[in-house]
């Protein structure tokens, strides 16, 4: 069957760089000493920890809880034993430290006794499926690592027409998705099944580059192999079709807005791996401890490696083979949109797709001169695959004007840094749009802060006034009461104030009787 | 390690503004070579003296601002704004002329206005209308082809006229000038003659449009086509200005064919190739969206054919292209492409 395929406005053709990393199978990283354990490794609320410093841990065991709906537990690695719960720095583009669990192997790599694989999926409920995949751990390998069993539940209307699997991983040096379809190719199309299960899915689709016909071929053997009904669909190699909208986009024809859920559109997305990780969650009772990782660039032994969450990647690069002294920037993610370390020691956790490694002389990035000014030429404009007019909001972020730059919905922007790539000018437009986010989000949060105390001060103003009137109400039925008891008591009270009066005109008398004494005494 | 942390992405295409202003050049070679082959070396001689007008004008400018020379006065846009001038102007045009247009185009509608990138209107443009406007006489004065005239005009002759005003034999060269096939075609239509009388005859005119100009524009056309072959340039802009322009002339045209001239005509004549491809093209001062650049297009065009009809000029190109930019702004505001998931929903 022929598909149609549609087309997103914009986008690049980027060098590819992939070979390098896919001449060697999948290598299994060695396991190091120490293994550094974020608690959060997903988008949403960091986890909780459920072991304490000194606890001897076994592999696959829960070491952390999910703190909320949108938060995925921790697991150790391998057995161990934790030797500290403390703050690292952990992989992310702010360089920021963030609790993490350490754990001091101890190298029998143990298994914990309770796993509990699940034999056919379809003996359990998609709610009990959801379930396994939450405890496991399981978020999206893609890259943002949101949580996958919330992306198996089921919208409003409750229909899933498309569940798509995402292959394309259109950034370039990245093969890690492409390495696990070669090679296990069944995992993910169990994983698929399962996945197709929890979400009563009514068609499967995968979506992979056309410069990856090896995985596109194994994956068809597994099809075929587990005689189940997927489609494996080949879309052009463009930058952005990775991206969740602008894959849907090719193979449906479907435009997410901004901010919705592909879910509101009947389409479902994951990313291949998580497929991968959701069979060994339901299959083999595996939680979420390891994942493939590119490590590529200038180093001797670019691969792909199965690493154990929290090795370091100083750790990583020197099982590959990297001359630290030569290394100029390494890069986590893509060149397009990951972003730079500023130190080997960091944990690798479960969205790190990639290492990239560079020196000035073998992997050179084609790095930007200094910029010019914009010319309006309108590259930008041409490959932004957003539809956006980037020199506009590169035109108003430069001015500050903070609400222009929301008329060109700013905020919409995906930051896949396409118009930065073409740029002329080399202007670093992606940067200048992060700026202004962060100073909207930064205005935005002081605005609300500076609302929250003058509601606040409001709120006391008018709790003191009404404290006020209360008061004043309250003397008031004091008074009446105390004039009811007065008028009761009014006789005794008669008595009394009469008895006053008499001492007092008596007192008066007496006083009047001698004024001259100290008259008198004056004068002589 | 001390390692490098620049922020994503990290690669770049390797675009470079200097090389798109290289294009843009290279892209006018046809015309200048033709226009050589019929008019002589003047152009040639005009080209050197506005680029070494532009150039120290630019190196002054920037050293005024304190900006880094290198990199900018490396960007090629003031060799182009001068490229462009001397196109722009008559081929003997006194070196004076030359340098004022430059001082203008390079001083005040670029570096007033902040440099490359802020002005708002086409600095080669502004230089061309403040010397029309002050040397209309020198501006508008053209020598014809040189079949026509029969002199031919050397490399050193005209070097000799523009900083002389004689011709390297002696020859002023006013004696031999003309008004341009545009302007004649003008005059005589107010003196109400009709274009078949006016045309007739007369050998400034070809077989489309101006002898000789009529090959110029078509290579001007030529090297167009190839800038948006190159995605130098988007194809809105001179698609819609030349569509609208031939529309508006076709309507008249067949209205009355004795008193307006042909859409051919007015397509091959003057600056409107030049300007539709190389001058209304220019980024900084044109619409940026592609329904913008449509409409920026249009107006340019119409205006165009308003000014060389009933305007006070024969040549509308600059003050229709400098007229649009202050629309410019506006334009792009309200034509907004559909953003990605918003509006339309499929
Ligand atoms: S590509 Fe660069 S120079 Fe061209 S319009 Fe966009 S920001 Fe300006
Ligand atoms: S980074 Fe933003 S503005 Fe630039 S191309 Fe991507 S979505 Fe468009």
């Amino acid at each position: 069957m022929i598909r149609q395929l549609f087309q997103y406005k914009g986008g690049v053709k980027l060098p590819e760089h992939k070979q390098q990393s896919t001449r060697l199978p999948i290598q299994k990283a060695a396991l190091p000493q120490r293994l550094t354990l974020p608690l959060q490794q997903h988008i949403g609320t960091p986890s909780t920890p459920i072991v304490e410093v000194g606890d001897s841990v076994l592999k696959g065991q829960m070491i952390a809880k999910a703190a909320s709906l949108i938060s995925a537990p921790v697991h150790a690695p391998t057995s161990g034993r934790v030797i500290e719960i403390g703050e690292y720095a952990i992989p992310h583009p702010s360089g920021l430290k963030a609790p993490c669990i350490v754990i001091e192997t101890d190298g029998n790599d143990a298994w914990c006794d309770h796993r509990k694989p699940v034999g056919d999926c379809h003996d359990y409920s998609p709610d009990q499926i959801r379930d396994y995949i939450r405890n496991a751990g399981v978020v999206g390998l893609g890259g943002a690592g949101f949580p996958s069993f919330l992306k198996l539940t089921l919208g409003n209307d409750r229909v899933v027409e498309t569940l798509i699997l995402n292959g394309a991983e259109c950034e370039p040096y990245i093969t890690c998705d492409d390495i696990l379809m070669r090679e296990r190719p069944l995992e993910i199309i169990k994983g698929l099944m399962i996945m197709k299960h929890a979400l009563v899915a009514k068609n499967c689709v995968i979506g992979i580059e056309d410069n990856k016909p090896e995985a596109a071929a194994a994956l068809r053997g597994a099809i075929k192999e587990l005689a189940v009904e997927v489609e494996v669909i080949e879309v052009p190699t463009r930058y952005p079709t990775g991206g969740e909208k602008q894959l849907i986009k090719i193979l449906t024809g479907k435009e997410i807005p901004p901010k919705a859920l592909p879910i509101e559109k009947r389409v479902v997305v994951h990313n291949v791996g998580t497929a991968a990780a959701v069979y060994r969650a339901i299959c083999l009772g595996e939680p979420l401890i390891s994942r493939i990782t590119t490590v590529t660039g200038a180093l001797k032994k670019p691969a792909n490696y199965e690493i154990p969450f929290g090795i370091s990647a100083a750790e990583l690069l020197a099982q590959a083979g990297v001359e630290e002294s030569s290394v100029e920037r390494i890069i986590h993610g893509g060149p397009m949109m990951g972003f730079s370390l500023n130190s080997v020691e960091i944990p690798l956790i479960k969205t790190s797709n990639c290492l990239l490694v560079t020196d000035k002389k073998t992997v050179p990035l084609l790095d930007k001169q200094q910029a010019h000014a914009c010319i309006r030429c309108g590259s930008c404009a041409d490959v932004c695959p957003i539809n956006l007019l980037p020199q506009q909001l590169y035109w108003h972020s430069r001015a500050k004007d903070f609400d222009k730059v929301q008329d060109y919905n700013l905020f919409d922007c995906i930051e896949c840094g396409c118009c930065d790539y073409v740029c002329p000018s080399q202007i670093p437009l992606v940067q200048y749009f992060r700026f202004a986010k962060t100073s909207i989000w930064q205005a935005e949060q002081e605005k609300k802060q500076a609302e929250l105390a003058k509601e606040r001060h409001q709120f006391r103003q008018l709790r003191i006034e009404r404290e006020k009137a209360e008061k004043k109400a309250r003397h008031k039925a004091k008074a009446a009461k105390v004039a009811a008891n007065n008028s009761e008591n009014s006789d005794k009270k008669q008595a009394i104030e009469d008895a006053m009066a008499r001492v007092k005109a008596k007192k008066q008398q007496a006083a009047e009787a001698s004024p001259e004494k100290p008259e008198s005494g004056g004068n002589t | 390690m001390q390692l490098n942390t620049p922020s994503s992405p990290h690669i770049h295409s390797g675009d470079q503004l200097s090389q798109l202003m290289q294009r843009v050049l290279w892209a006018l070679l046809p015309a200048i070579t033709l226009y050589v082959v019929f008019f002589g070396w003047g152009i040639i001689v005009n080209i050197l003296i506005a680029v070494l007008a532009a150039l120290t004008f630019e190196a002054i400018a920037l050293r005024l601002r304190k900006r880094p020379l290198g990199s900018n006065l490396g960007d090629f846009s003031a060799v182009l704004t001068a490229v462009l001038l001397a196109l722009a102007l008559p081929p003997l045009a006194p070196w004076w002329l030359l340098v004022v247009a430059v001082f203008f185009a390079i001083v005040f509608a670029k570096h007033l206005y902040g440099g490359l990138g802020f002005n708002p209107f086409n600095p080669a443009m502004i230089g061309y209308v403040v010397v029309l406007i002050s040397f209309p006489r020198e501006v508008t004065t053209w020598l014809p082809p040189e079949a026509i005239s029969g002199e031919s005009i050397s490399f050193v002759g005209a070097l000799s006229a523009t900083l002389t005003g004689t011709l390297a034999n002696g020859i002023n060269p006013d004696a031999i000038s003309m008004a341009t096939p545009l302007d004649h075609l003008k005059t005589q239509l107010t003196q109400n003659h009709v274009i078949s009388e006016i045309i007739h005859d007369n050998t400034i005119f070809g077989q489309l449009a101006g002898s000789g100009w009529e090959w110029i524009n078509l290579a001007f056309l030529v090297g167009g086509c190839w800038l948006i072959y190159k995605k130098v340039i988007h194809w809105h802009i001179p698609v819609a200005m030349l569509a609208s322009l031939a529309l508006i002339a076709g309507v008249f045209w067949l209205i009355d064919s004795e008193r307006y001239a042909s859409p051919l005509f007015h397509l091959l004549s003057g600056g409107a190739m030049l300007g539709a491809f190389f001058i209304a093209t220019d980024p900084v001062t044109a619409s940026t969206t592609n329904r913008g650049r449509i409409l920026f297009g249009i107006g340019i065009g119409i205006l165009v054919y308003i000014i060389r009809s009933w305007g006070g000029y024969p040549e509308g190109v600059a003050f229709a292209v400098l007229l649009m930019n202050m629309l410019a702004p506006t334009l792009d505001y309200y034509t907004q492409p559909r953003v990605f998931g918003r509006g339309r929903n499929s």
